[in-house]
């Protein structure tokens, strides 16, 4: 049996350490666009102060990208750490695009960061620049082709169930590949880093000019970051993902439990803005509601209607019992391979298997279920909703600030009064962690949303996990937790180092300013006294 | 119409081959960096000289720690109940892994970013343990998987593990653990050798002759143990090589010394062991000449034959059960399904050429010696 401790304590693991990783990811994405841009406006003006901002915000993006790594490697070993039935259960489609995600993407953005910091000296202005370039769709590609496994599993196409293997197996890997849910979370995901990665370069510019240090870079970066965090803003709302609600069952569910909507509304459904969901008594109180609007955004018609949390449980209550169909059909195969009879009855039902696999958590013998137990089970297909329901708004009421925000900021950025509006200025600097706020909502709508599923209708989350001790996952929970609440600490500590260092760094930049061209022998980069000497305690 | 134009046992034998191109891929490539970590505090004294170490390795470890990342992928990918068995089995052994891998990255970019000597130390004790550990820990896997790790399947083929990880600190485990961090160490000197002059430069020759001595040594000792001591496995029956991917089809018996016969059986495959021992005493002639250079690709090629020295001697197994034999893990029923197996094929044939160009070229860019004057020339040196 299933111990569901294990689930719990692995559940929690795997958020944690995703949210965590989710922290560097989004500023990676943005930021290394943002150094491509400026170094193209060096490469083409030849205007050395583009080159200090690349090498600036450069060093920013190294301490961030660092974490990145550490914290990705964790989360591709952890499917097979802490979740070895789903590895087993989907890994025919779901490692393939993690794996085409290392070839493609992530080695050459790992392969060419290496050069964009050790290349300054070696490479021509053109090389480097295509090597900045090279980072930045190597993060970009690395995003795609983590959303398209991830997409997989909130709307699993191309694939079927493999009674000889006990697993999915692809039939379309087209289909996987182009599944609507990963593209539309693909544009969201990267936009939202295209919005934070503009707000971190509007932030601390503005930190600059309000101390009215280094002006020129502060206001230059200022001006590409309106322009980039306007694009990104605009397509992370307007792009955003609410495409693929309507694809299947559980994303109904998902879409239902987001607007709290217990209940089918006559189409169009009216979106509410405000309410207090009561799960117990399924309604809301005090719920302020827009007519229309919810219908019109989700199915963009007068006429669909959506349907609302109970009449989702009744229709997960048949599909539990066609799914028992397909569960017997599965054991009458295992127990005699041949049997023909079986399979034709699997081959029609088999896309309800992963409803009956609900009982598990109930029973083992699942073909014996009650009612009562069906019921239950059925009931399990409804996310606990006010999580949802907040997270949801709190993320969308960001999306549309941002908008605002960049707008305002673009408008004074062409007029060039961003430096003479410290109210402005000081709101930029406060509004750092938003899009940190918005991007992790976004995970948790996602993600939490998709419960009890791990894989949408397919498999259930607490079936999926690893045959481990509660002791193992309290160890690692503990190991984790301490890495990570030190490393956090010491990365802000650093950053804050960093940007209040300023562009003159430690890192030579000032020498960089010297001129247009840089002088091959080591004359003016001499080293420094304190780093030549050896180190005194050696 | 049948979309894939190779068939199932080819395509299995492929995807072992890219399983074997990959690991040594990450221990030729990856290795370096993590022989390189553990001799940091050895070679290197001042913070001059580790600086120098640090940034012998600063251009190309990002690169290079995609080798396991993508040697992670392609398992998942290729062999799912590998990677499904392999991780949750090795459920803490992995841990120390990552916990080593968390503290590669932060240490390399982190120590350069403050100066200050307990700052540094402190990072430096981090790049030695982000090296070590995992050398030692993927040489202790090894050891386990030669004696079978005890692990069973259901008949969901959910695995079950059997066994705590005191159990593969076993005394083997534990040896060929230490021929991995040798073959490791002795790799990174010959290229510490190579890319560095003065003292750190002598003192990599020094410990990478020893480290080539041990290497050789330490291969040698584990291979008579494990024609001596060790049972290996064999399959009796049952085992369909297009058949779909269930390991509980076939009977699988263990017995002693049946890790040997494969070079009785196919004797073409005693390249792989002389080519270990060719390349890991032919870096330490080598490196006795001065030639760090020649050395690396000597130690290269050893570690290509100390590898494939365990792949062929456990074909077609992959990971055998010591609990329930029948239930190991072989080339023939732990692969994904034939199309999968082709798609990724695909995209393999397309990228790794790729992979390896640019990656040559990023070597070609960052060619030539790393000193005092070299970091000083680059403003984001470590």
């Amino acid at each position: 049996m299933i111990d569901f401790d294990v689930v719990a304590l692995s559940r929690l693991q795997f958020a944690a350490t995703a949210l965590y990783h989710f922290l560097f990811v989004p500023l990676t994405l943005g930021l290394s666009f943002l150094m491509a841009i400026m170094e193209s406006v060096y490469v083409m003006t030849g205007r050395e102060i583009w080159r200090r901002m690349t090498l600036f915000w450069g060093t920013l993006f190294g301490i961030n990208f660092a974490m990145g790594v550490a914290t990705g490697i964790v989360m591709e070993f952890q499917f097979g750490m802490n979740w070895s039935y789903y590895s087993h259960y989907v890994g025919d489609i779901f490692g393939a695009p993690l794996a085409i995600e290392g070839l493609m993407a992530f080695f050459l953005e790992a392969t060419f960061i290496g050069l964009f910091f050790f290349g300054w000296d070696r490479l021509s202005k053109v090389g480097h620049l295509a090597v900045t370039w090279l980072v930045a769709f190597g993060a970009n590609f690395s995003a795609l082709w983590i959303l398209i496994a991830n997409g997989w599993m909130q709307y699993p196409v191309g694939s079927t169930f493999n009674p000889d293997t006990m697993r999915m197996e692809i039939v379309d890997f087209m289909a996987v590949l182009f599944n609507p849910v990963a593209q539309a979370k693909f544009v969201h995901t990267v936009s939202a880093g295209y919005v934070t990665g503009s707000m971190f370069v509007m932030a601390v510019s503005a930190w600059f000019l309000l101390r009215g240090r280094h002006r020129e870079l502060a206001k230059r970066s200022m001006a590409v970051a309106a322009s980039f965090g306007l694009a990104g803003s605009l397509s992370v709302v307007v792009l955003g993902d609410e495409s693929g609600y309507t694809a299947t069952e559980h994303q109904k569910m998902k879409l239902a439990a987001i607007e709290a909507m217990w209940h089918t509304e006559p189409a169009p459904a009216p979106f509410t803005i405000f309410g207090l969901p009561d799960q117990e008594t399924m309604s809301n109180d005090f719920q302020i509601q827009v007519p229309y609007l919810l219908g019109l955004i989700s199915t963009r018609s007068l006429t669909t209607q959506m349907p609302g949390i109970t009449e989702l449980v009744d229709h997960a209550k048949q599909r539990i019992r066609d799914g028992l169909v397909a569960y017997e059909a599965l054991q009458a195969i295992r127990a005699n391979p041949q049997d023909q009879t079986a399979r034709q009855t699997f081959a029609s039902s088999w896309q309800d298997l992963g409803h009956a696999l609900l009982l598990k958590r109930y029973r083992d013998d699942i073909q014996n279920a009650t009612d009562a137990e069906v019921a239950m089970a059925a009931n399990d297909t409804v996310p606990t909703v006010w999580p949802l329901y907040w997270s949801f708004r709190v993320m969308v009421g960001l999306g549309f600030y941002f908008i605002a925000f960049f707008a305002v900021a673009f408008y004074l950025a062409t007029r060039n009064r961003i430096e003479t509006s410290p109210l402005f200025l000081r709101i930029a600097l406060y509004s750092l962690p938003l899009p940190w706020i918005a991007a992790e909502t976004g995970w948790f709508v996602a993600e939490y949303g998709r419960q009890p599923w791990i894989i949408d209708g397919v498999l259930p989350t607490f079936y999926a996990v690893s045959g481990l001790g509660v002791l193992d996952l309290a160890l690692t929970i503990a190991g984790f937790v301490a890495i990570y609440s030190t490393l956090a600490v010491v990365e802000v500590w650093l950053m804050i180092r960093a940007i209040g260092h300023g562009p003159k760094d430690r890192s030579g930049l000032e020498d960089l300013v010297s001129g247009p061209d840089r002088p091959t022998g080591g004359g003016s980069f001499a080293p420094r006294p304190a780093r030549a000497a050896p180190d005194r305690n050696a | 119409m049948d979309l894939v134009p190779l068939d199932y046992p080819t395509l299995r034998l492929i995807w072992w081959l890219l399983l074997g191109v990959l690991l040594i891929g990450f221990a030729i490539m990856d290795g370096f960096d993590l022989g390189i970590g553990a001799l940091l505090p050895f070679v290197a004294r001042t913070d001059e000289e580790r600086r120098t170490v640090i940034n012998v390795v600063g251009p190309v470890w990002e690169g290079n720690q995609v080798w396991l990342i993508l040697g992670g992928g392609a398992i998942f990918a290729a062999w799912p109940p590998l990677y499904a068995v392999s991780f949750s089995g090795f459920y803490l052994a992995m841990f120390l892994i990552l916990v080593a891998l968390i503290l590669r990255p932060v240490g390399f970019k982190f120590r350069g970013k403050v100066e200050n000597s307990r700052w540094r130390e402190t990072w430096d004790i981090a790049l030695f343990i982000g090296g070590a550990v995992p050398a030692l820990i993927f040489g202790v896997a090894v050891g386990n998987v030669l004696q079978g790790v005890p692990f069973d399947l259901d008949g969901t083929l959910r695995p079950s593990y059997d066994g705590t990880i005191f159990g593969l600190l076993n005394p083997f485990a534990l040896l060929c653990g230490l021929v991995s961090v040798a073959m490791l160490v002795l790799h990174g000197a010959c290229l510490l050798a190579a890319k560095t002059d003065g003292p750190v430069s002598h003192r990599a020759l020094d410990y990478g002759r020893v480290a080539a001595l041990a290497s050789a040594g330490l291969f040698l000792l584990s291979g008579i143990v494990v024609a001596t001591l060790i049972k290996g496995y064999v399959i009796t029956g049952g085992a369909v090589a297009d058949a779909p991917s269930n390991p509980l089809a076939k009977t699988v018996v263990r017995e002693a010394g049946a890790w040997m016969t494969a070079y009785g059986d196919r004797p073409w495959t005693m390249i792989a062991p002389l080519l270990g021992f060719a390349g890991t005493l032919g870096a330490w002639l080598l490196l006795g000449a001065r030639r760090p250079g020649l050395a690396f690709l000597s130690s290269g090629a050893g570690i290509f034959g100390i590898i494939s020295t365990v792949g062929l001697a456990i074909f077609p197994f992959l990971l055998p059960s010591s609990l329930n034999p029948n239930a190991s893990l072989t080339v023939w029923d732990a692969s994904s399904s034939r199309l999968t197996l082709w798609i990724m094929l695909l995209a393999t044939l397309v990228f790794l050429p790729i992979i390896l160009a640019y990656t040559a070229w990023v070597y070609r860019v960052m060619r030539g010696k790393v000193n005092a004057a070299s970091m000083s020339r680059n403003p984001n040196a470590y």
